[in-house]
């Protein structure tokens, strides 16, 4: 099986450093180093470096690509300028959600998206069977490493300004070239740095070496969902609308994009069922697919390090979609209580 | 600090990786070195009630790593004497000392022919290089 498992190009790395591989959307990825809690603590403490290569990019280029953009992605693309990103959502019909990704602006007509590992090959195909005369979509995954490093300490480690989130300009860590770009999957300050994929191991090694703990997709699990940011094919996915989902903050509704005459009348009617966050008050560690008495289940669930506790995000009736309702989550055949709480459900103390 | 490999000679072990301390007809019983490290930083114990009965190759309890649950296998039938509070409180002494303080259940056995049937050290070693 690991044989037909394609790797990142800092696969040896992660043998080298130890780690546990699994398969992941295909790849053969680190799941952890150390251990998920160390390595979860390491990011919220100080710094820790993931191999997000995994995930794709796609060029999308040419004179009419802005307005092709707009009609395919919920967010406003016109907001974007150059240097700048956003997180959007590509839709379908029935306003439920093929991907969310982030959208970079390089130039007039210049556009990357980042999107998910697992959903690479079908946001490439959505959008070339709908690409307009003059613009061109390439898949050029292959051609790049990512990798995020996050944390309180990661711009002191690495050496780099403050610069607002969700911006983006080339430059140079310890002589190799790269892009980077304010944005990140941990709540923390932390930048993710794109280079090209025979500079990933030397951009891996120079970022190590000025301290950045190396983290797996465990750590990458348990702090994204500290935070409440969604994981396509967990919370979110084609058959999920997007404001159901909590998204209504990515989807400008005066525009014209697929599915947004069911999202408007969604927003107008409300939703039936709401993503909420939830903490649990009894020791028990949810998880994905286990029921929500009275309809709905979760559909992601951890133990958070930072609160000692499980924690999880399910659809629950609008009926106890607000803050301090109380849920009883069926977990494996026994009944434990949870309590519905605002985003996110770990917040620094400051 | 996880602990470092180890299989105890004076411990009986079950091959779904749980371990036995004969005293008497009482026994104690936990899960091994292979098992804890196999399933990570452990965050939760769901520990079998006080006066139970338990029963040799069956599930009593569960323990949870942040990213798997596991079920725990009796490796004897028996009664449930006492449970191991250090354990469901900081799930993690299972991890530092699997065999002393991470311990997870104390059982009267209802029959103490089945110590037979597990294996000593060495065999359970040879069983865990095969894994």
């Amino acid at each position: 099986m690991e044989a037909t498992l394609h790797r990142t190009p800092l696969y040896a790395r992660h043998v080298g450093l130890g780690a546990r591989i699994v398969p992941f959307a295909g790849f053969a990825m680190p799941v952890q180093y150390e251990g998920v809690i160390p390595e979860h603590r390491a990011v919220r403490s100080d710094c820790g470096v993931f191999d997000v290569s995994h995930m794709g990019e796609l060029h999308v280029d040419g004179p009419t690509t802005q307005g092709f953009l707009q009609a395919m992605l919920s967010n406003d693309v016109d907001r974007v300028g150059d240097g700048e990103a956003q997180y959007t959502l590509l839709t379908n019909e029935h306003g439920g959600i093929v991907d969310d990704l982030i959208v970079y602006r390089l130039a007039h007509g210049q556009f990357v998206l980042v999107v998910n590992a697992s959903n690479r090959e079908v946001v490439y195909g959505w959008l070339k069977d709908r690409e307009p005369r003059g613009t061109e979509v390439r898949d050029a995954s292959d051609a790049y490493g990512l990798l995020a490093v996050q944390g309180p300490r990661s711009l002191e480690r690495l050496g780099l300004f403050e610069a607002p989130a969700f911006t983006h300009a080339m430059g140079e860590l310890d002589g190799i070239e790269v892009m980077i770009c304010r944005t990140g999957y941990t709540g923390e300050k932390g930048v993710e740095l794109c280079c090209a994929a025979d500079d990933a191991p030397g951009l891996w090694d120079a970022v190590v070496a000025r301290g950045a703990v190396p983290c797996g997709l465990g750590a990458r699990d348990t702090l994204r969902l500290e935070v409440c940011y969604p994981l396509h094919g967990n919370d979110i996915g084609p058959d999920r609308d997007a404001i159901s989902a909590g998204l209504g903050w990515a989807c400008a509704l005066e525009t014209e994009f697929t599915g947004v005459e069911v999202l408007r009348r969604v927003r107008t009617d409300g939703p039936a069922r709401k993503l909420v966050p939830f903490v649990m008050e009894e020791r028990a560690v949810p998880r994905q697919g286990m029921p929500i008495a009275g309809g709905g289940e979760v559909t992601s669930g951890t133990h958070s390090p930072m609160l000692d506790r499980g924690i999880g995000m399910g659809y629950v009736p609008t009926t106890t979609a607000s803050p301090d309702s109380e849920l009883v989550i069926d977990v494996r055949g026994k009944p434990k209580r949870a309590r519905v709480v605002r985003k996110p459900i770990y917040r620094k103390e400051t | 600090m996880p602990a470092a490999e180890s299989y105890p000679d004076e411990l009986k072990y079950h091959p779904e990786h749980d371990w036995a301390r004969i005293d008497g007809g009482d026994a104690t019983l936990g899960v091994t070195w292979f098992a804890q490290d196999a399933l990570g930083e452990l965050v939760h114990y769901e520990a079998p009630a006080v006066g139970s009965t338990v029963t040799k190759d069956e599930s009593y309890g569960e323990v949870e790593s942040v990213k798997a649950v596991s079920d725990i296998v009796a490796p004897l039938s028996g009664e449930v004497l006492e449970l191991n509070q250090k354990a469901v409180d900081e799930p993690e002494t299972v991890n530092d000392d699997p065999y002393g303080d991470g311990w997870l259940i104390r059982i009267r056995m209802s029959d103490p022919g089945e110590v037979d049937l597990l294996m000593d050290a060495a065999a359970y070693r040879a069983h865990v290089a095969d894994q």
